[in-house]
């Protein structure tokens, strides 16, 4: 079994103080996770010994940085259980999911220009097919969807004529089977989340992929919240993409990687264009690199993505399974620990099935930036606001919320910290109101 | 709770954040601002009617959803400007911007004075976090000023 303790002395920001020394209690791992020494120290050792531009120059430095980078892509590979040439370094998941969509956007583009032109000819025949999308073609997602999941394909059913449809959510926050039937013939891609960034609710993917697969519909995942919370299985989930970030993952800001099935990647047009994805350039026409190389334009943040491997490899080390029993009692501690607090309402299913420690709620009558700020002034870190996901509160009838989310180093102490919190949100703006006039404001010795 | 709360929310932020002075919708105005907070998505729609002359404030009010600091603010705000000149409630929307800030620096002591009830967010000032809930409010008085006066 995991020890979080011991995980814990592993990183070394979650041994500061915050507010005048209070102990920090960091409850936003959904938000951005924090960094072990072992991925700190993979950085700077990159810096310190490793650095050259990769995949060009015959240096020994520049064959160490190459053969490091590349190594991370294998790892960050079989982590999510893909191969090294079906993953794609981006800067963030966003970016992912972005990559993706403009790729089915100049396909697009390309299909509704005049046959035989430049603008129709700078995509392959193949691809305009695949990834041509026109009006009468539908793009599903679901209410439960991060903007970085929504915004995108809005974008692109508005430039392409497609409509988009979506996946209904429950009262408890799932995505509602109820509603899966908006998946019909029309459907040409079905963008939709691993996990809610909200409620935590894990999709059932499975069901999901085989309705998309009997018509014919492409599967793009935003696996953001799982991947560093549970084992994910891109090729047993059997999706044609995913994106992901590593630094929810215990590793590096600036980047992340967009997982697509060999076979598709073959065709997707680039997104970015420029150095280091082309074969031959002449003044008029370029010819692209294979892919992973044809969406990796420009110079890339190798030393974060070596960080990356030492993020699998930490996580890895732990065990996925482990991280996952651990995050679930994390979880059952925290909905425990909520019920006992009056007035507080968990978003999101009540139980620890097929759910992740991301946990948001509300306290009746004070304002979740209330609640954020006395539980902060209590060393305790939560998120506050929409979390970058608007429509699933309006769904759920809330214009924001408060958001506690465990990692692999969250402990039970940190739980009862938060609770205790919150009990103290609670005392704090219930008190009765005093005459307004007795307040001193300026005189508050400040 | 540690002092720190305290001096934040002071007992008037909390009485106001209550009891809401101006918050209801204007029928009648010349000008409206629509103001939000996209980090919390905390919103305010501001209207305002000014009298014959555009001179003066007659009346304003306000809807919208948002913590006790930006709902505070706003009632703050309206009792400040009611009725006052235009001129005026610019002033005093530039000495709360000041405040906001200041991060503990003492402002002039007559434009502290000036602020009355708005002086007890100095606080606010020490978490840069919650300034734009203190100044949603008067950013949308500022703009619904301007597109009023351009009315008139």
């Amino acid at each position: 079994m995991l020890n979080p303790d011991t995980v814990k002395a592993d990183f070394p920001l979650l041994g500061r103080t915050v507010r005048g020394g209070k102990p920090l209690v960091y409850l936003d791992s959904g938000a951005t996770a924090q960094k072990p020494q072992q991925v700190i120290d993979a950085e700077l050792q990159f810096y310190s010994r490793t650095n050259a531009a990769v995949h060009r120059g015959a240096h020994q430095i520049a064959e160490e940085a190459t053969e490091a980078y590349e190594a991370s892509r294998t790892a960050v590979a079989e982590f999510v259980g893909a191969a090294e040439d079906e993953i794609v370094w981006t800067k963030n998941a966003t970016e992912a999911l972005n990559l993706v969509a403009y790729g089915f956007l100049n396909a697009s583009l390309a299909a509704a220009s005049t046959p035989g032109t430049a603008a129709a000819e700078s995509v392959s025949a193949a691809a305009r097919e695949r990834y041509g999308l026109r009006a009468g073609d539908e793009i599903v997602v679901s209410e439960a969807e991060h903007h970085a999941n929504l915004v995108p394909w809005q974008q692109l059913a508005a430039k392409t004529g497609a409509t988009l449809r979506w996946i209904g959510v429950t009262e408890d926050g799932r995505l509602d089977p109820e509603t899966f039937a908006v998946i019909t013939e029309r459907t040409r891609v079905l963008a939709i989340t691993h996990a809610s960034n909200v409620t935590g609710a894990i999709t059932d993917v499975p069901a999901l992929v085989a309705r998309a697969r009997r018509v014919g519909a492409f599967v793009v995942l935003d696996a953001c919240q799982t991947a560093a919370h549970m084992p994910v299985n891109l090729r047993e989930l059997d999706v044609d993409f995913a994106a992901f970030s590593a630094h929810k993952m215990v590793g590096p800001t600036g980047v992340g990687a967009l997982f697509g099935k060999r076979e598709l990647l073959e065709d997707l047009p680039p997104f970015l264009t420029g150095g280091s994805m082309v074969e031959v350039v002449t003044m008029d026409s370029t010819s692209f690199m294979p892919p992973p190389q044809r969406f990796e334009a420009g110079t890339q943040m190798v030393a974060q993505a070596v960080g990356f491997h030492a993020a699998v490899d930490y996580l890895s080390q732990l065990g996925m399974d482990q991280v996952a029993a651990h995050e679930k009692q994390m979880t059952q501690l925290l909905l425990d620990g909520i019920s006992t607090v009056p007035g507080v309402r968990v978003l999101g299913p009540q139980d620890t099935e097929n759910r992740l420690a991301v946990v948001a709620f509300e306290v009746d009558s004070v304002h979740p930036h209330d609640v954020g700020q006395v539980l902060d002034d209590a060393g305790v870190a939560v998120r506050v606001g929409h979390h970058c996901a608007q429509p699933i509160h309006r769904r759920l009838g809330v214009h924001a919320s408060a958001r506690a989310s465990a990692g692999v180093y969250t402990t039970e102490a940190d739980v009862e910290a938060f609770i205790a919190g919150l009990h103290e949100v609670r005392r704090f703006f219930a008190q009765p109101t005093r005459i307004s006039g007795e307040a001193s404001p300026a005189a508050g010795g400040m | 709770m540690a002092d720190a709360m305290e001096q934040l929310y002071q007992q008037v932020i909390l009485d106001h954040a209550r009891t809401r002075q101006g918050e209801g919708e204007l029928a009648e105005f010349g000008g409206e601002s629509f103001q939000i907070n996209p980090t919390c998505g905390d919103q305010v729609t501001l209207r305002v009617q000014l009298d014959a002359t555009g001179g003066f404030i007659e009346n304003l009010g306000w809807t919208g959803q948002g913590c006790s600091i930006s709902q505070a603010s706003l009632s703050v705000m309206h009792e400040l400007v009611a009725g006052q000149s235009v001129q005026r409630a610019q002033e005093l929307g530039g000495y709360f911007s000041e405040l906001m800030a200041a991060r503990g620096k003492e402002l002039e002591p007559a434009r502290i004075e000036a602020l009355e009830d708005a002086s007890a967010f100095t606080g606010v000032a020490r978490y840069p976090a919650r300034i734009k809930c203190a100044l949603l409010g008067w950013m949308a008085l500022r703009d619904a000023l301007v597109q009023a006066q351009a009315r008139a």
